[in-house]
């Protein structure tokens, strides 16, 4: 037990807003020793969570000593968004420049957190990245919110030679998924192909949209909300009949226990994303050379899809005092051959930019040096991505996925699925209409 | 000898004289009315600047709300409006808060027994005549205390881990099979457990050292009179410790309702915790996952009032029986 009293909980709350918001009086001063004048380099701060971020950063610096990057370290995705909105309300505090989720787009631009850079962006900058990708951060508008990052096509990782063993093929539809499930476990009652977490919205979502499922949309000046379409609920079932089943592991990715499977071979597989690789090299380090790729199982193998699980774009905040040479700075690092190329080495990433990294990407992730076409595959992959629209309230969304499956793996049936997904429907249809939006039905 | 009797006596007067002296001025009475009022700047200050305001602010923004129109995208999209008491119309209807409500109340209902019945037990142990290791032991039950409940709850829930913890190693040579704790309703205990093992130490300084005040002319008295170590125990010790053990009960009970750090570090472990599984829980899903202050403002306001309630509440209900000896 912990020596605190009932009203410090309420203060702790209000004063973090009261921090919030009594800042707000200050926001004009925020910026005005880093250069408002004309003399002296313009200063731009970073927010991002990419391991060696800086060193690409160093790169633009010393190319570019009239506007000078500084690279501030994050957590990561979400405390990053939470800080920034924080931020964002208090008036000052914001960075000029902030690494964003995809997902998390459109509710920063409903929070007013990101600029505009129709304006400052040169003409050939969309024409570098797929329809999709834009998409997402034009949010379908006129307006330009973000360049692209890195995108995550998804794939299927696979213990290769624990599939030769037990003479499994490699499934390439949803059916033979299963059965490679069952086979998987029954050689090995604590052996399963792999696991649906009930902590990985973001995992859901891009199986849903390899289904072809778009949780948003909208319409003229409506919001809509589809999570509960078919095609989730379709995918929905399918998770929880081979749950209810018992032949798939129903445990959060993520956790150590699950890293001990990785490095056991009783996950024998994982539905991830281009950025795979990296996690298993650094949570099962001496499986090295026993995984593969593959693309994902197929709903329809006449009509290859996959879904994307994370990438992030670059956008410049509407805090900053120096859009456009921030705007400079993003189209530098998302699309000069020689930023993509120091991406792909230094940061390990999978750049959205398609002539830029089909020229930096060329020899296999050194964790999977046993499968030359890696990039091959992925490339293929990451042309089938399917569209999506994420919504301003997709942190509800994701929050009432993680309460509403967590129900339905305890419940452990293909039904207990599939309420889920109605009531993460009900959940954020209703967080949005509380909240004010436009929603047509 | 006369000079040192008489000294005294002179130099208090003229040490009271001097202040009555300064004091005639209409300035200086003027100061030592405000004088107490200096020496408690400080303190009022710091009262009014960080607890008052910011309750007060709170309590502000329960009555607040964002309201967002057309698409809520661009600037001006949003603005703050009055709600009334909808936010706490919301919190209570919210079926999510009160489960959470009905778990940290069966949480309470485990832990504040579990934990005050071993601290007594360990407290009264310790002042047994036969107790040896004194000091090793009391250090040993109070050490858990000084883990912080992030890393004890990181520690604990690498052994309920059935991957990777020894326990279910050694349970899996027995043969036996142990359900895992992060499954379904388990999940209660695994989280009490790390309260009880946290929280246990504390209590038990806080009986053992009013134990040691209670004076040894009782204990020889009930030797005399031939009664048994057990017997001095329940006869003596408890009625004589009761108000610790009401004051550890109340400060176990509010801790009971603030539960949040073990909880939030087991999430990322367990598919049967959800982001509600406190009331606090949902204050900080609301403020942060949510980005509703408003609605975290007032279920902050209903979970202090609670607090406020239960703990004076249960102070009354006991205080006619153990602060009897006092009034």
């Amino acid at each position: 037990m912990r020596l605190t009293t009932g009203t410090r909980i309420a203060a702790l709350a209000a004063a973090t807003a009261l921090l919030a918001s009594a800042c707000s009086g200050g926001g004009d001063d925020a910026g005005s020793d880093d250069g408002g004048s004309a003399a002296g380099p313009v200063e731009l701060t970073f927010w991002t969570w990419t391991p060696n971020m800086e060193k690409v950063v160093d790169l633009w610096n010393s190319e570019h000593p009239d506007i000078t990057v500084t690279v501030n370290k994050q957590d990561g995705g979400d405390p990053a968004i939470t800080k920034l909105l924080t931020a964002i309300k208090a008036g000052s505090g914001a960075p000029d420049i902030m690494q964003a989720e995809y997902q998390k787009i459109p509710q920063l631009v409903s929070s007013d957190a990101l600029a505009d850079l129709a304006g400052s962006l040169g003409d050939d900058v969309a024409g570098q990245f797929t329809d999709g990708v834009w998409d997402a951060v034009t949010l379908g508008s006129d307006a330009v919110y973000a360049v692209p990052q890195d995108s995550g096509p998804m794939q299927f990782y696979y213990r290769a030679d624990i599939f030769e063993k037990l003479g499994i093929d490699v499934p390439t539809t949803w059916d033979e998924y299963a059965d490679a499930a069952r086979k998987v476990h029954e050689a090995d009652p604590k052996a399963y192909l792999g696991t649906f977490s009930a902590n990985d919205a973001g995992w859901f979502s891009g199986i849903t949209q390899q289904a072809g499922a778009s949780w948003y949309g909208i319409d003229g000046d409506a919001w809509s909300v589809d999570i509960d379409s078919e095609a989730t609920t379709k995918v929905a079932e399918y998770w929880g009949g081979l749950v209810e089943e018992g032949v798939i592991d129903n445990k959060p990715m993520y956790t150590p226990e699950w890293n001990a499977g990785l490095n056991d071979g009783t996950q024998v597989g994982w539905l991830s994303a281009i950025w795979a690789p990296g996690v298993l090299a650094g949570n099962a380090a001496d499986t090295a050379g026993k995984w593969e790729m593959a693309p994902m199982p197929q709903w329809d193998a006449d009509a290859p899809a996959t879904g994307a699980w994370g990438g992030s774009a670059t956008a410049v905040t509407s805090q900053s005092e120096h859009p456009e040479q921030a705007a400079e700075f993003i189209t530098w690092l998302n699309t000069d051959p020689e930023a993509v190329q120091a991406l792909v080495d230094e940061t390990g990433i999978y750049p959205a930019d398609v002539p830029a990294s089909t020229e930096a990407l060329t020899d296999p992730p050194e964790f999977f040096s046993n499968q030359p076409d890696f990039y091959e595959v992925a490339a293929q992959t990451a042309q089938t991505v399917q569209p999506f629209t994420y919504g301003p309230n997709i942190n509800v969304a994701y929050s009432a996925y993680n309460d509403e499956f967590a129900k339905a793996t305890k419940a452990k049936t293909a039904d207990a699925f599939v309420d889920a997904v109605d009531a993460m429907q009900q959940i954020t249809l209703d967080d949005l209409k509380n909240q004010g939006f436009n929603v047509s039905e | 000898m006369t000079t040192t009797t008489a000294a005294p006596p002179g130099g208090r007067a003229a040490r009271a004289a001097a202040p009555s002296a300064r004091a005639t001025g209409p300035s200086t009475s003027g100061r030592r009315r405000l004088a107490p009022w200096g020496f408690l700047a400080p303190a009022i200050v710091l009262f009014v600047l960080f607890l008052a305001l910011p309750i007060g602010y709170a309590l502000y923004l329960s009555f607040r709300t964002e309201k967002v129109s057309g698409l809520g995208l661009g600037s001006g999209s949003r603005t703050e409006v009055w709600a009334g008491l909808s936010n706490y119309a919301a919190a209570l209807g919210d079926p999510e808060f009160l489960a959470s409500v009905g778990r940290v109340a069966l949480y309470g209902v485990i832990v504040v027994p579990t934990m005050l019945g071993l601290a007594l037990l360990f407290a009264l142990l310790l002042d047994s005549r036969r107790a040896r290791a004194r000091t090793f032991s009391r250090t040993s039950i109070f050490l858990p205390y000084a883990v912080p409940a992030v890393i004890s709850s990181l520690l604990w829930g690498f052994l309920y881990l059935p991957g990777v913890s020894p326990f279910y190693d050694l349970f899996e040579r027995f043969g036996w099979d142990v359900p895992s704790l992060f499954d379904g309703d388990l999940v209660m205990f695994a989280v009490a457990n790390i309260a009880v093992w946290g929280g246990t130490g504390f209590n038990m300084i806080v009986i053992y050292t009013a134990l040691k005040s209670v004076p040894s002319e009782l204990y020889e008295a009930a030797e005399l009179d031939g009664a048994s170590q057990v017997a001095v125990a329940l006869r003596i010790k408890i009625p004589i410790v009761t108000p610790s053990i009401i004051m550890t009960a109340v400060f176990s009970m509010i801790a009971t309702l603030q539960v949040f750090a073990e909880p939030t570090t087991l999430r990322p472990l367990s598919n049967a915790i959800s982001t509600t599984w406190t009331p606090l829980m949902k204050v900080y899903r609301d403020a942060f996952t949510r980005g509703d202050l408003y609605s975290a403002a007032a279920t902050s306001v209903i979970i202090a009032l609670a607090t406020f309630v239960l703990s004076f509440g249960f102070l009354r209900l006991v205080q006619s029986r153990a602060f009897a000896s006092e009034k």
